[in-house]
């Protein structure tokens, strides 16, 4: 019988999960719809791109301040940890996220022509240069920590491989997906075809990068491999990249004929999936190779009261977050924007 | 020669304080003014007076830009413990990871989620249900306070824990005395009243800016500059000198509980009764006396236990490797205390002034106010440094040593984060603070929507529909 110290921190592996996947989701599309500032560079066109995300790129961003907290509270050793193995990809990705943070503000405040230009850059350089930081953590994150009596020990630099360069620049696809599908939903006219013909692209990259990243994963420790590929796990895990496969197909489908929210969800599950497949890789290291979830949780009374709270908040957040996204629903057109 | 590990800690504190100090201003900002823009469309529904919205949409744009940047410099607070101060949360994040996460679930989703209607959404919803998004984030702004606080104040005055004697961790045990430990309430009001003050400050600043202008043209009386400065300085009138007190009776409670803290500010170093309070002086920590002071007899003991003869602390109780860095509390205590007494003043002249029917005419007195723009938040910001230098050498205080919750992290990574962050942080923020005065440069009374339409808040990016 397993008591309670064993059973909370699943629970709230679950709950961090969960906050880290809605992140992705949300922040990642309208980090996407950044990223596609360099390639969009009609003045009218960008304003609709912003206006798009405007009213809820802040409550996107709040997703991310609750995953550092409840690390911070709950698994104490995991932030701890980890937080100073990525010193420098995390350090970039807050100055980046400041960057591109106030970008939103001060590409309508500024002046002159140049003021303008220099912030619109800001604005997409900014989102890229996070959203790799974001993708190359995760490698990193993956390829394994040294980590002694519960202290990080490794250098600096130890994140950096090409494994977690090639996981940047797949992050920087999905997330470009994310957004240009996003865009398709939420925008008409010339800007819905340009999104749409940006989407069949990015899915085609993005696809080969969920390949690529899931061909070297395996090799990089040997559980990972014997997770995948031993009898009978294998039939338990197989499902993921079916489904991976089917996703791709509708979406690409529905991008053809003109669909026009579900290639935003069919990419939104291309994440679910991505983020499903990296936890059963891993499972149930918390940081590998060496901590597991137990190994990083809370004092269970921590856990408990943390708990309490979170149960009925995330709910009514979910809620109301909702009803924010429902309030700014439909197009944006050239002619309303929000007036 | 300093030690490599002394020098990555000294590294480690400068960036923190440097962020943190930073980032507080921003939160100030957006407590008092979401109260202040909740107060102004209540008004305006109430009495659907013009002015009131014209206001509202006067400041809503100010409020937008400094929540913006108040939002991704706090994003960095939230990494910093971990890349940082990786000992400090791994002891004590059961406790203070957990109050920080109740802040992000009922303060920062709050306000998040409602800014977006409350900057874009009045004809979407409807004035009523606009109403209720202001107030959702200006409650938002204080619960987010209330939970910074108890934590920050848990860290001052621990209690509800005991130590794991394997791992030295914090084991939370009554969470209602962790949140409610004893500095908590007087640190929460005394913040709060801070954040308060520093924008009425701030907003009577530009109402002198723009009655002062007003008054050179001659063309106008310029109504809305006059309704914010009078509603900045009751504000003035009536909360400085309740900070006073409250301010007073956080000082009896630091006595109580960090009794170190309150010899390092005072500059003493013999524990007496009927003692003097030092008004000026340069303590000298090496020598352990405070050089050149200037005394009043018997003020010390008055003022910190409210009796002549009260027993006051002095820093040679206390081992050297305990005592507060004297020199920097003593002096950032003295600038807070004569900026809030200055304030109280200015609040007294107000009332004089309003009594003569000159508030709007005395030249002096507006620019007196102008001046005092940045008071409020100079104050609050040395009233940090007093409290949280004066907490050293702990972070949580008398249990966990600074030294022992930082991180594992090479001078060399701190050294270049540091160099980011400040450049980085003059630029942007530099940059937000610019176009905040030059959105504030423009007179609230020059119309801003051409078409008559009713909007609040802020303009979505101007999309040209001709194209």
């Amino acid at each position: 019988m397993h008591d309670l110290s064993y059973w909370l921190p699943l629970v709230w592996a679950a709950i961090v999960v969960f906050a880290i996947s809605t992140y992705v989701v949300l922040d990642g599309f309208d980090l996407g719809v950044g990223m596609l500032f360099a390639i969009e560079k009609t003045p009218n066109h960008r304003n609709i791109m912003v206006n798009t995300i405007a009213p809820v790129w802040d409550g996107n961003e709040t997703w991310m301040v609750l995953g550092g907290a409840v690390l911070f509270g709950v698994f104490p050793g995991g932030y701890s940890t980890l937080l100073p193995a990525f010193y420098i990809p995390i350090t970039v990705m807050l100055l980046s996220l400041i960057f591109r943070g106030v970008s939103f503000e001060y590409r309508s405040l500024a002046h002159t022509d140049s003021q303008k230009k220099f912030w619109n850059s800001v604005f997409w350089i900014g989102s890229a240069i996070a959203t790799f930081c974001q993708g190359a953590i995760l490698g990193g994150y993956v390829q394994g920590i040294s980590v002694t009596n519960g202290v990080f020990s490794g250098h600096a630099l130890d994140w950096l491989s090409p494994f977690s360069i090639l996981c940047g620049l797949s992050v920087m696809c999905g997330y470009a997906l994310l957004g240009a599908t996003w865009l398709v939903w939420r925008t008409s006219d010339e800007l819905e075809e340009k999104s749409r013909n940006w989407a069949k692209l990015l899915s085609v990259a993005m696809f080969l990068c969920i390949v690529a990243v899931s061909a070297w994963t395996p090799f990089l420790q040997a559980p990972y491999l014997r997770r995948w590929i031993v009898w009978p796990n294998i039939i338990f895990v197989s499902p993921v990249p079916v489904l991976v496969l089917v996703t791709g197909i509708v979406m690409w489908r529905s991008l053809q004929k003109g669909g026009v929210k579900s290639p935003f969800f069919c990419a939104i599950i291309w994440f679910l999936l991505s983020l499903l497949g990296l936890a059963i890789t891993i499972w149930p290291y918390a940081v590998p190779p060496s901590l597991k979830i137990w190994d990083i949780a809370s004092p269970v009374s921590s856990q408990i009261f943390e708990l309490v709270g979170t149960a009925f908040l995330i709910p009514i957040t979910l809620a109301y977050t909702l009803y924010s996204y429902h309030i700014f629903r439909g197009k944006v057109t050239k002619s309303d924007g929000y007036h | 020669m300093q030690h490599p590990h002394e020098i990555a800690l000294l590294l480690a504190r400068w960036q923190f304080a440097f962020t943190i100090g930073v980032h507080i201003v921003f939160p100030a900002f957006s407590i008092g003014l979401a109260v202040y823009l909740a107060v102004l469309e209540g008004i305006w529904l109430k009495t659907k007076q013009q002015v009131y919205l014209t206001l509202y949409r006067y400041w809503v744009k100010a409020f937008s830009l400094v929540f913006g940047m108040g939002v991704v410099s706090g994003v960095v607070m939230a990494y910093e413990f971990g890349t940082n101060w990786s000992g400090f949360s791994m002891k004590a994040g059961p406790i203070t990871g957990v109050l920080l996460s109740y802040e992000v679930l009922t303060a920062f989703f709050l306000e998040a989620g409602f800014l977006g209607i409350m900057l874009f959404g009045m004809n979407k919803v409807g004035k009523k249900l606009h109403y209720v998004a202001t107030c959702t984030v200006a409650l938002g702004t204080l619960i987010s306070a209330t939970w910074i606080l108890s934590s920050n104040s848990w860290m001052q005055t621990p209690q509800g824990y005991k130590i794991d004697p394997v791992t030295g961790r914090f084991l939370p045990e009554d969470w209602l005395a962790i949140i409610f430990n004893p500095s908590f309430p007087y640190r929460l009001v005394h913040m709060g009243l801070s954040a308060f003050l520093s924008v009425a400050f701030a907003v009577g600043a530009v109402g002198a800016w723009h009655l002062l202008k007003s008054k050179k043209t001659e063309q106008s009386d310029n109504h809305p500059a006059r309704v914010m400065f009078s509603m900045a300085l009751w504000m003035i009138t009536f909360v400085a000198p309740l900070q006073l007190i409250v301010g007073d009776m956080h000082g009896l409670n630091t006595l109580k509980y960090q009794p170190a803290k309150i010899a390092a500010l005072e500059g003493d170093w013999e524990t007496e009764s009927r003692a003097p309070e030092i008004l000026f002086g340069i303590p000298d920590m090496k020598e352990e006396r405070t050089k050149y002071a200037i005394k009043i007899p018997y003020a010390g003991s008055l003022i910190l236990t409210h009796s002549l003869d009260g027993k006051v602390p002095g820093l040679k109780d206390f081992p050297a490797n305990e005592r507060a860095p004297s020199p920097v509390v003593f002096f950032s205590f003295r600038i807070m205390v004569a900026l809030g007494c200055l304030m109280i003043l200015v609040g007294f002249g107000s009332l004089w002034l309003r009594w003569r029917k000159k508030l709007f005419k005395s030249s002096f007195f507006l620019k007196l106010v102008l001046c005092m723009a940045p008071a409020g938040f100079v104050a609050m910001l040395c009233g940090w440094v007093t409290t949280e230098v004066g907490r050293q050498p702990w972070t949580v205080y008398g249990q966990l040593r600074t030294a022992d919750s930082a991180s594992p992290v090479l001078a060399s990574s701190l050294t270049f984060s540091l160099i980011l962050f400040v450049i980085i942080y003059c630029f942007v923020f530099g940059t937000g603070f610019v176009f905040l005065l030059r959105m504030l440069r423009v007179s609230p009374e020059t119309p801003n929507n051409q078409d008559g339409k009713v909007r609040i808040g802020m303009q979505p990016h101007k999309v040209d529909s001709s194209k």
